[in-house]
This record gives C-alpha cells, sequence and structure tokens, in this order.
C-alpha cells in the first residue's frame, strides 16, 4: 500500500466563515481515505467544521532563494501595517 | 432480567469487539489507519458503556465496571464474530464491516424503541456506527477490487466469516418478549444487512459466500475458544487489584 499512498495536505476550517488553515499532511491512497484520514488525525478534538485536502504534489511553493526578491522590499515599508487604525470596538478575526 | 440480558447482549457485542479492536492499537499498516483504528475501538467502548450504566441502574449492586471486569466467559452474551481474531486487516475489515452495517441498522430501529434509555442511546451511537460503515465499507471496496492478491485474501475473510454472520438475526425468547413489549427489533435486520452487503461486495469484485452453515449460541454464554483469552487479558487489572482506583 504504502507505494500506492499519496502525501496530501489538510486544511481545516474551525467555524463557518473562516479560513480554512493548513494543519499537516497525511499518506492516503486516494482523495475519499485522504478525507477520512484527515477526520481521524486532525479533528480527534471537536477541530472543525470543514476539512480540505490537498494532494502536495498541487501546491507550488516559493523557492528559499528567492526569499530575498520576495520579502526584503517590505521591510522598510511601514506604512503597510495597519498599525495606525484604532480597532472598532467588538469587531473580531480581522 | 429479560431486559437486562437484552441490554448486555448489545453492550457485550460492542465491549469485545472493541477490546479486539484495540489490539492493532500501535500495530497499524499504516499511522492514519492505526489512528482510525483506535478511534473506532474508543467509539465501541463509549457506546458499550452506555450500556452497562443503564444495565446497572436497573442491578443496582453492579457498577459499570462490575459488569465489564467481574463476568466470567459463559456470562458475556456476545455475538461469536466480536470475539473472533483480528487475523491481517482484510479480515479485521470484513469483521467491521460486517459488524458497523449490522450495528447501524440495529440502532436506527431501536432509536424507537418504547424504551427511553435505548431509544436515547442508540440515536447517540448511530452517528459514529455510520462513520465506522463508511471506513469499512471503502476498505472493502478498495481491497477487493484492488490487486489480485488483496481480492484473494479478502475472498477468504469473506468466506471464513460468513458462518458468523447467522448470529445477526436469531431470535430467542429474549427477542420476541422484547419485540411483544416494543423495547426490541419490530423486524428482522436480515434483508436490510444483506441488500447493503451484497450491493458493497459486487461494488468490490468480491463473491458473496454461499455457505449456509451458521453458528449459534453467543447470545446464550457459549463462545469460542478465543473469548477466554480476551477477558483474561482485558479483566487482568481489575482482578488482580480488586479494589484498585484510578
Amino acid at each position: 500500500m504504502s507505494e500506492k499512498s499519496k502525501v496530501w495536505e489538510v486544511f481545516i476550517q474551525s467555524k463557518n466563515g473562516l479560513a480554512h488553515k493548513h494543519v499537516g499532511n497525511l499518506h492516503a491512497p486516494d482523495k475519499e481515505m485522504a478525507l477520512q484520514n484527515a477526520r481521524d488525525l486532525y479533528t480527534r478534538r471537536n477541530e472543525g467544521s470543514c476539512i480540505w485536502v490537498v494532494q502536495s504534489i498541487h501546491i507550488i511553493s516559493s523557492e528559499s532563494e528567492d526569499g530575498e526578491v520576495f520579502f526584503d522590499p517590505s521591510n522598510d515599508k511601514l506604512y503597510r501595517h495597519p498599525t495606525f487604525y484604532k480597532m472598532p470596538e467588538g469587531s473580531k478575526n480581522i | 432480567m429479560s431486559l437486562i440480558k437484552y441490554i448486555l447482549r448489545i453492550a457485550d457485542s460492542s465491549l469485545i469487539e472493541g477490546q479486539r479492536l484495540s489490539e492493532w492499537c500501535s500495530k497499524g499498516p499504516t499511522l492514519e489507519e492505526d489512528i482510525a483504528m483506535s478511534n473506532i475501538a474508543l467509539d465501541l467502548f463509549g457506546q458499550a458503556n452506555g450500556f452497562l450504566e443503564y444495565a446497572s441502574k436497573i442491578d443496582k449492586k453492579k457498577s459499570p465496571d462490575d459488569f465489564a471486569f467481574k463476568r466470567d466467559e459463559g456470562d458475556f452474551y456476545n455475538l461469536k464474530i466480536s470475539e473472533q481474531p483480528n487475523g491481517h486487516f482484510g479480515t479485521t475489515m470484513v469483521k467491521l464491516f460486517f459488524s458497523s452495517t449490522y450495528r447501524y441498522l440495529l440502532y436506527e430501529e431501536l432509536s424507537s424503541s418504547n424504551d427511553e434509555t435505548i431509544s436515547a442511546l442508540s440515536l447517540k451511537s448511530i452517528k459514529e456506527v455510520k462513520y465506522h460503515l463508511k471506513h469499512s465499507k471503502s476498505w472493502i471496496i478498495r481491497l477487493g477490487d484492488g490487486t489480485k492478491e488483496s481480492n484473494n485474501k479478502v475472498q477468504q475473510s469473506l468466506n471464513t466469516l460468513w458462518e458468523f454472520t447467522g448470529e445477526y438475526f436469531e431470535e430467542d425468547s429474549i427477542d420476541l418478549e422484547m419485540k411483544k413489549n416494543g423495547i426490541g427489533l419490530t423486524k428482522s435486520l436480515e434483508n436490510k444487512w444483506k441488500d447493503i452487503v451484497i450491493d458493497t461486495l459486487n461494488k468490490a469484485k468480491l463473491e458473496v459466500p454461499k455457505s449456509t452453515y451458521m453458528q449459534t449460541g453467543g447470545k446464550q454464554g457459549l463462545h469460542t475458544e478465543y473469548l477466554g483469552k480476551i477477558l483474561t487479558e482485558m479483566q487482568s487489572i481489575p482482578r488482580k487489584y480488586p479494589d484498585a482506583k484510578w
């Protein structure tokens, strides 16, 4: 089985309306089993209301050598951080 | 007394099957499946516990733990299939598939029992069992419709375990009494069980076993050689330290 099994990334949505968050990965031979395994591995303690699984090979990642080009330019642009605003009272999940 | 025996039959099948399934813990074919089987075993313990609590409400001298850990082999009323050895992974999945199909139909019927506790326990358990059925069923289809080797192996498991499936549909005087007062099953689950099983085996490209010889006796406390060994292990600590607390 192991030679046929693929790696899947798991995303859990904790509440309706919130974003799905990456929680880890797992092995499974197909999408149906990947979903069942994700349920067993990552939602045992009532963590979720929805699960996404995506085969890891479909994830495109930036390369570590691109780090400087991608991320350094934002270092000195403080004005992009929303620290100059007051949070409206009672707002959550911002 | 009939009611308590009826409750113990349901509890014992879940308890013993859970105990068997927990033997896979740390030995599963993959980490994912190891956790899946341990989860299912825990679900079964939870269901057994619910019914044992009910039994101890009727027989107030005994706690749920007394029922689980201080009864002997002949006082256990589980179906024989639940005590059968796990064998290889395919055999375990066939056992789980047969039993989950049965348990799903059983709880579905018992959720409208005249007995409020039985009805509530059944309603609570049915969600868990639906998942056990979904999981084991997808493995039967995968293994049956997998490679030639996996098909052969699961077919052999099916043929070996088939003789234990007659017990699901047996009716003795206790069942009849429970049927009469609207507490137990009002009709046999056999047709519905066969529909699900045959449909799944067809999808899995597996043959429905033709043998008609069926085992019997579990519900009356007559067991195969395996139950004694399971109980010896399961009850060893409470028997060695009878008043131990944790």
